[in-house]
């Protein structure tokens, strides 16, 4: 009797041992569905429109990349979707966000999907600048010791979404900050600045150089910080792409003569990281095969190499390096590891100072 | 500006650039026929081939495709009752019975003449606006686009029909309704059932195919007969509606000016504005008594309007970045693809390239109002066939558009059980419009209310000239409406008893459940932090008191009052031998549901077809398999080249399918 069942066994493994890592992915005639969760208009939604025809050139076969929108529930429906449906045959992917990552670090309870799960084919970084309006007095980062104690309004999505991070960088500096929640989108926000119903504002890379960057020569806006890279230490560092203005840590220290450190500053670390470091990703969804997964890197690789591709992506994508194979596991590992004492710290303070109920 | 005008027009005046703004024209066109789809839908699908394209010709591919749809979305507006898109919910009210009387010649030609109207006054003001609408625009700020807000819902007035009471307490359930989901303040999940599909509320399209499609579709089933009682007519009027523009190019100039200036409003929403034009029109004309009965100007207000509204909501979109609407939103992404920056620099140097998309929407305008003409007569002969024909067509369409809002199982519980509650709202007199601006509105309300009291410090906003300038307007709109109500009241319907009748029974279980859902907002409303319960508290609380005013008006038994209405009282059915109740149809529905479930969307739809049309229509065998199989093909086309999905049952959960029964 065991023998029979051994014999089944091996009957049973033999031929999938024997396919699958013999035969070469190739998608010729295929579609291969990106799965965005946001509705299409948006950042991400730019991001998958300008990568998803390279990225089909690229692969096997070439096959036609079409990108399907699942918005709802700040991300978390289309990534539970993915998460439940994909199957691990290369033809669905996934795009997420910094929106996505959040919840997940948070412990959202909405969320049904583990990143550990997933492979990663590609990351793209980005950064964000702080700029307020010139009432405030401040001329230029030299000025930050003028922000202290000046009451500051900030137009803001959600507690729980990106603005996450200025609010806890607001809240370690001490500016007492009034976040008025219900924005539609970042842009939204913005018009509430030009408008002069807030008087701070944060924008991500591209949309400051496209945006804000005119108001800055017009004197309308003073651009303080950039929220930093995590470099491999786990370091902030400067955002390449603004060399010349201070990352916050530093307008911290201008600010307040020392270094910002405690638990605050590692949950301010932990989420810069994972909400700009690799703020959106491609990913193949669980159990899919290894030369699926190469095939993926390859053409993943050969887009980011491509001749012409920085100067192209650099309006879309802003000035950052498209991180792929080594380097994208890497980035992915930093953005979604928050030790389990920042995590309950930040949910702490969420809970206590904007009411968010976990 | 000379300059850069006549480069401009250097840049379009070429072959290739007609030939692309031609294409984006055709599929525009298809998209706005298809209920449900707009031109998000549109947009979203040549995005792909933008990319590498030559700049010019993408944008006239892309103009021509959003400047059309409000155009070509009238068909089925004014044919079959069943908004083709979110712009023209309001020509439904006039179009429609046009359409009945037979004169849908009349209302398509006037239609496309204000469309194309508007479309071009739009361009015609944008050209100018263009230059100073920075400052404009910066200056409606959070207080002003809630007073705008307020504005629309004092619209109200004038749509409740006979009785006010009826009207505010359909609109306070589209307020409610429109605050389900996440509060805009806090975050919190309010009235969502801890169902997830209601975290993000219900979407717009398939509240609006709900309330006006479902009902329409049950009532014409019932007649028994085709949608033109007297079909010989369709033929005519084609002129008729040219001429009928022409008599009113003031109301259409206006109306125009209307849909440019609130399209160029971000954070209003482009879907308001032909409900603003038909309360326009309503309340500046004297004898209203055939509104909502196929009147002409009905038609052409909210459609010179909604073309005009794709040219105002440019302006924010190419000098701020910031969408006016959900279409705007996906074309912001198309020009990003192109490589075109917005921003100031778009009436700067890059002027040009804004008087290329301005004059790509005229163009577009002309050739997609003409195109429209010529299909006219073809597509208006559907209304002549027996309705048992074309109603599983409908329910095709509309079950399937729907489902395409959030892809979502939701989506179709969500028409249902709103659709069956819009069929006793229609049966009982509560009229359908308000509900729809209310919700609507609710977010623009609730959300700039809040935001206003948080970024002003209270109520000092309340004393800006532009708040008190509409806040007079809304007063004005407000006495209008009274004057008009006060004026229906003596004449109308009830002289003549239409909707009379002894039972009250129905209708007072009808209004008990209206005070349930407002007892129900009131206690949901209690869990939440103060700015997450205040707006649907208070909304609850003051609708409890106009419904319980109807309530008591029924219990009281004044069948003589403008509150009591029941059009079971004298439904007239074209077969008079076999009369068949609403909820027969409802059943009908419901079964198409369950068996979705089952064995997914297009083996159900395939099933419903050839059962409907073998119980309902008594076709013959060969007719069953040709009109089922003619629409599986379709269902089956459409979705292959917009890559939709179908919903899928437990039997696709279960078993791997092949495309399209997946």
């Amino acid at each position: 009797m065991k023998r029979l069942f051994s014999l089944v066994l091996l009957a049973l493994a033999v031929p999938g041992l024997a396919s699958a890592p013999a035969r070469a992915a190739d998608f010729a005639g295929k579609n291969v569905e990106w799965i965005i969760p946001f509705g299409p208009g948006g950042g991400s939604a730019a991001w998958a429109q300008f990568l998803a025809p390279q990225l089909g050139q690229a692969l096997p076969g070439k096959p036609n990349v079409v990108i399907k929108y699942v918005p709802g529930g700040g991300s978390t429906k289309g990534a539970n979707l993915f998460a439940a449906r994909a199957k691990p045959d290369g033809l669905t992917i996934l795009g997420t966000s910094g929106s996505t990552q959040f919840p997940y670090l948070l412990g959202d309870k909405r969320v049904q999907f583990e990143y550990k799960d997933w492979h990663v084919i590609m990351g793209s970084p980005t950064g964000g600048v702080f700029y307020v309006t010139p009432k405030l007095g401040l001329k230029g980062p030299q000025d930050m010791k003028m922000l202290k104690g000046k009451a500051v309004k900030y137009a803001s999505q959600s507690p729980t979404a990106l603005d996450l991070v200025p609010l806890l960088a607001l809240e370690m500096m001490g500016v007492p900050t009034k976040a008025v929640f219900g924005m539609k989108s970042r842009g939204a926000g913005r018009l509430a600045f030009e408008r002069g119903e807030v008087n701070v504002d944060y924008q991500t890379s591209s949309a400051y150089i496209k945006n804000v960057v005119p108001l800055v020569k017009e004197g309308k806006a003073i651009p303080l910080w950039t929220w930093g890279l995590t470099n491999d230490k786990g370091e902030l560092v400067r955002d390449p792409t603004f060399p010349d203005l201070p990352h916050w840590a530093e307008a911290y220290e201008m600010m307040h003569g020392k270094k910002p450190r405690g638990l605050a500053f590692d949950a301010y670390k932990a989420f810069v990281a994972a909400g700009f470091g690799l703020q959106k990703m491609i990913f193949l969804p669980k159990g899919t095969s290894a030369d699926i997964i190469e095939a993926y890197r390859a053409a993943a690789e050969k887009v980011v190499s491509a001749p012409g591709f920085a100067a192209k992506a650099k309006k879309v994508l802003g000035d950052y390096k498209q991180v792929v194979r080594k380097e994208a596991d890497a980035g992915l590992k930093v953005a979604i590891t928050v030790s389990p004492k920042t995590k309950q710290w930040v949910r702490d303070w969420l809970t206590k100072r904007y009411q968010v109920k976990f | 500006m000379i300059e850069a005008a006549t480069t401009a027009f250097g840049l379009i005046a070429t072959p290739e650039h007609f030939m692309f703004l031609c294409i984006g024209v055709a599929l525009g066109l298809a998209i706005g026929v298809f209920p449900g789809l707009g031109g998000i839908a549109g947009m979203s699908i040549l995005l792909p081939f933008l990319y590498g394209m030559d700049p010019i010709s993408a944008l006239g591919m892309l103009i021509g495709l959003v400047a059309v749809i409000p155009t070509s979305d009238t068909f089925t507006s004014v044919l079959m009752g069943i908004p083709g898109s979110s712009a023209s919910q309001a020509t439904v009210l006039d179009g429609f019975p046009m359409a009945k009387k037979g004169e849908g010649a009349r209302a398509l030609s006037a239609a496309f003449t204000a469309s194309l109207y508007g479309g071009l006054i739009g361009a015609l003001v944008l050209t100018l606006f263009v230059l100073v609408a920075r400052p404009v625009i910066l200056a409606f700020a959070t207080p002003e686009l809630f007073m705008l807000a307020i504005l629309g819902l004092s619209m109200v007035g004038v749509l409740a029909g006979k009785s006010m009471a009826k009207g505010i307490g359909a609109c306070g359930l589209g307020l409610l309704l429109g605050a389900v989901g996440g509060a805009p303040a806090t975050g919190e999940f309010r009235m969502n059932f801890g169902i997830d599909y209601l975290i993000d509320g219900v979407p717009l399209v398939v509240v609006g195919l709900a309330i006006f499609a479902v009902p329409e579709i049950i009532d014409l089933l019932r007649t028994q007969t085709s949608i033109a009682d007297d079909s010989p007519r369709l033929g005519v009027g084609w002129r008729q509606g040219v001429k009928d523009v022409w008599r009113n190019r003031w109301l259409a100039t206006r109306c125009a000016g209307i849909g440019c200036l609130v399209g160029a409003l971000p954070g209003l929403g482009g879907s308001v504005v032909d409900w603003i034009a038909y309360g326009h029109v309503m309340q500046t004309t004297r004898d209203r008594e055939n509104f909502g009965k196929g009147d002409v100007r009905g038609v052409i207000a909210p459609e010179s309007a909604n073309n005009a509204k794709e040219g105002g909501g440019l302006i924010p979109t190419i000098l701020f970045g910031i969408p006016g609407s959900g279409s705007m939103a996906v074309f912001l992404g198309g020009l990003l693809l192109i490589g075109i920056d917005t921003g100031v620099s778009m009436v700067g140097e890059d002027l040009d390239k804004t008087y290329v998309i301005i004059w790509s929407l005229a163009i577009a305008n002309v050739v997609g109002a003409g195109a429209c003409l010529v299909l006219s007569r073809p597509i208006a002969a559907l209304t002549t066939i027996r309705y048992v024909y074309l109603a599983p067509f409908m329910i095709m369409v509309i079950t399937f558009a729907a489902f395409q809002a959030t892809r979502s199982w939701g989506d179709i519980a969500a028409l249902f059980l709103i659709g069956v509650f819009a069929v006793y709202m229609k049966r009982f007199g509560w009229p359908r419009p308000p509900l729809l601006i209310g919700f609507v509105l609710a977010d623009p309300v609730e959300t700039n209310l809040y935001q206003a009291v948080q970024f002003y410090e209270g109520f000092g906003w309340a004393l800006r000239p532009g708040v008190i300038i509409i806040g007079i307007a809304t007063i004005l709109s407000v006495w209008f409406g009274a004057r008009y109500a006060s004026k229906a009241h003596g004449t109308g319907d009830l002289t003549t008893g239409a909707g009379r009748t002894e039972k009250l029974r129905p209708q007072i279980i009808f209004a008990l459940v209206m005070i349930l859902v407002f007892v129900f907002g009131l206690y949901d409303s209690q869990q939440n932090n103060f700015l997450g319960k205040i707006f649907p508290m208070t909304t609850s609380l003051v609708m409890l008191a106009f419904v319980g005013y109807v309530l008591s008006q029924l219990v009281r038994g004044k069948t003589d009052d403008v509150a009591a209405y029941d059009a079971e009282a004298n439904f007239s059915y074209a077969d008079d031998a076999r009369p068949v109740s609403a909820e027969h149809y409802v059943a009908w529905l419901a079964g198409l549901l369950v068996v979705t479930y089952l064995v997914g969307f297009f083996i159900a739809m395939a099933l419903f077809f050839a059962a409907f049309l073998h119980v309902k229509a008594q076709a013959t065998p060969l007719r069953i398999v040709v009109l089922t199989g003619f629409a599986l093909a379709f269902l089956a086309g459409m979705g292959h080249i917009l890559t939709l999905t179908f919903p899928g049952g437990l039997l696709q959960d279960a078993v791997d399918l092949p495309y399209p029964f997946r």
